[in-house]
């Protein structure tokens, strides 16, 4: 593989089921037991009513394209070959909005309110990215 | 409602790359500044609010630093750029009370230094550890991109273009011209907007802001009070506040509803005024959207309509709507809420030159912060009811 040198996410703790999901090829999020919400990104307590009792979950992993930018400016050198980059909003169809990027289709043909798809990318061999795709 | 506290001073530093001085340096000059602009002393100051912001000496030991002692109110108040609001909430409170009669608010930062570009000032945080990461792992840099999707969003929704983009932002470099605090001066035509380099398409570097070195302080004290100092008394009719948030439900759509619709109702009931009370805005515009967005959560036109209103040029020097009348952030200076706070008093008191509008005694600002999840609304008069 080759050397990877975009910014990697730094695993803790409590993100760590996240990544370990990713790496899994799932989308596996927190889920509140309380009042059946989902969320995003990973917190201690539920986003909705506050409740810790929260559990590990895979999203079915769809969602639709919200908005997308194009990054022109280079603010990390690892970033520079791929300039203009997009940057995405997914809704889940759980109810949760995602940063992410679409892969798969030239920057041009991008549409908000695309169906997409998870597509997990190994960036390392113990890291991978939730970065979607249009189906 | 009859204003209780009204602003008697008013203190702006040079602005932009103005190096060798830190922002304590920049905060001390500016209440200098807007201590002798009110005609009062450094002994009369018995209230300090300072603005927390991105530079680490924006809290209460700025009291330390500048020599302020036995302050019986003194707090670090952040909202972003809704912080304005929060502050003038605060010192209403204190005022009336008779905790302080001297408030001086302020903003300084200096991000800003010789051999480094605007954006990397800003960027060059500790990395985030946790799904704090994740963002950068994507690429997502600062506001520049969350700014970006929102404004993609409503233009995908409601068919706002670039060019509507920039009518707002060649409107506020005519004003900018006419400003000796502005840093860009310049003036632009809709086809420098359009040429100018995407930052984060939709932006173009023309739809954002600058970034500044500079301070801008502000005294307040109780509007009968205001009557017998120097200046020409802005008195505060009213004021909201209102923080959508972003719990990343798909449900909700804080870049496109902003808090702008309930802070402004607040302040506008209390003020006993409608939008079309107003002889100029100043709205905060962190981004050419945040000024289109605004006016239609305050009711300016309806929600989608804001690019077609703002495209006839209604916003600058010859328009119906006078808006940031000194050039805003996008034009004169990075001062956050307190941008379009100071302009807002230098045109009330008809201070404004060149610049100044015809009608000039009811003021409306708005302070946003984060993507488009905070609000802030101040009505500011010369009137005092």
């Amino acid at each position: 593989m080759e050397e990877y040198t975009k910014p990697l996410p730094i695993r803790d703790e409590r993100s760590a089921p996240f990544f370990d999901g990713l790496l899994d090829g799932e989308l596996r999020l927190q889920h509140c037991l309380a009042c059946d919400q989902w969320m995003w990104p990973v917190t201690l307590r539920c986003r909705h009513c506050l409740s810790d009792q929260l559990e590990w979950k895979a999203s079915a992993g769809k969602g639709t394209l919200y908005s997308f930018a194009l990054v022109h400016q280079i603010y990390h050198p690892g970033f520079a070959d791929e300039i203009p980059y997009n940057v995405a909003f997914v809704d889940l169809d759980e109810g949760v909005r995602v940063t992410t990027n679409i892969v798969g289709t030239p920057n041009d043909e991008l549409a908000i309110g695309s169906r997409v798809e998870l597509a997990t990318e190994l960036v390392t061999h113990d890291m991978a990215l939730a970065k979607f795709r249009v189906v | 409602m009859a204003a209780s506290i009204a602003v008697a001073g008013l203190g702006i530093t040079e602005m932009g790359k103005v190096y060798g001085r830190s922002a304590s340096d920049f905060a001390a000059e500016a209440i200098a500044l807007a201590l002798d602009d009110a005609g009062l002393g450094f002994s009369d100051v018995d209230g300090l609010l300072v603005h927390s912001n991105l530079s680490p000496e924006m809290t209460v030991n700025l009291q330390w630093s500048l020599g302020f002692h036995d302050l019986p109110v003194l707090a670090a108040i952040g909202a972003y750029g809704s912080t304005p609001a929060a502050m003038f909430n605060y010192a209403t409170r204190v005022i009336e009370s008779g905790q302080a009669e001297t408030v001086v608010m302020v903003y300084a930062d200096a991000p800003l230094r010789p051999a480094g570009s605007a954006g990397a000032a800003y960027a060059n945080a500790n990395p985030p550890e946790g799904m704090d990461s994740v963002n950068v792992a994507h690429g997502f840099y600062g506001a520049n991109v969350g700014y970006a999707l929102a404004a993609k969003r409503h233009m995908e929704l409601f068919g706002t273009t670039s060019e509507q983009f920039g009518a707002v932002a060649v409107a506020q470099r005519e004003w900018a011209v006419m400003n000796p605090h502005a840093q860009m001066r310049k003036p632009i035509t809709l086809e420098d907007h359009q040429s100018s380099r995407w930052v984060v398409e939709p932006l173009h570097l023309l739809d954002c802001c600058l970034v500044s070195n500079g301070a801008v302080a502000v005294v307040v004290t109780s509007s009968e009070r205001a009557k017998d100092l120097r200046q020409p008394p802005v008195h505060l009719l009213g004021l909201g506040q209102f923080a959508p948030g972003d719990s990343k439900r798909t449900d909700r759509e804080p870049g496109i509803y902003t808090g702008a619709t309930e802070a402004g109702r607040q302040a506008f009931a209390q003020a006993g005024v409608g939008v079309n009370d107003f002889d100029f805005l100043e709205i905060y515009d962190c981004y050419t959207y945040t000024v289109i967005v605004t006016l239609e959560d305050y009711g300016f036109c309806k929600k989608g309509e804001g690019g077609a209103f703002v495209a006839d040029g209604k916003l600058g020097p010859r328009g119906a709507l006078p808006t940031n009348t000194g050039g805003g952030q996008l034009s004169s200076y990075y001062m956050w809420g307190f941008t379009p706070l100071s302009e807002a008093i230098i045109q009330l008191r008809g201070q404004a030159g060149e610049r100044q509008v015809a009608k000039h005694d009811l003021a409306l600002v708005s302070g946003t912060g984060g993507f488009l999840n905070f609000h802030g609304t101040l009505v500011l008069s010369t009137r005092e009811s």
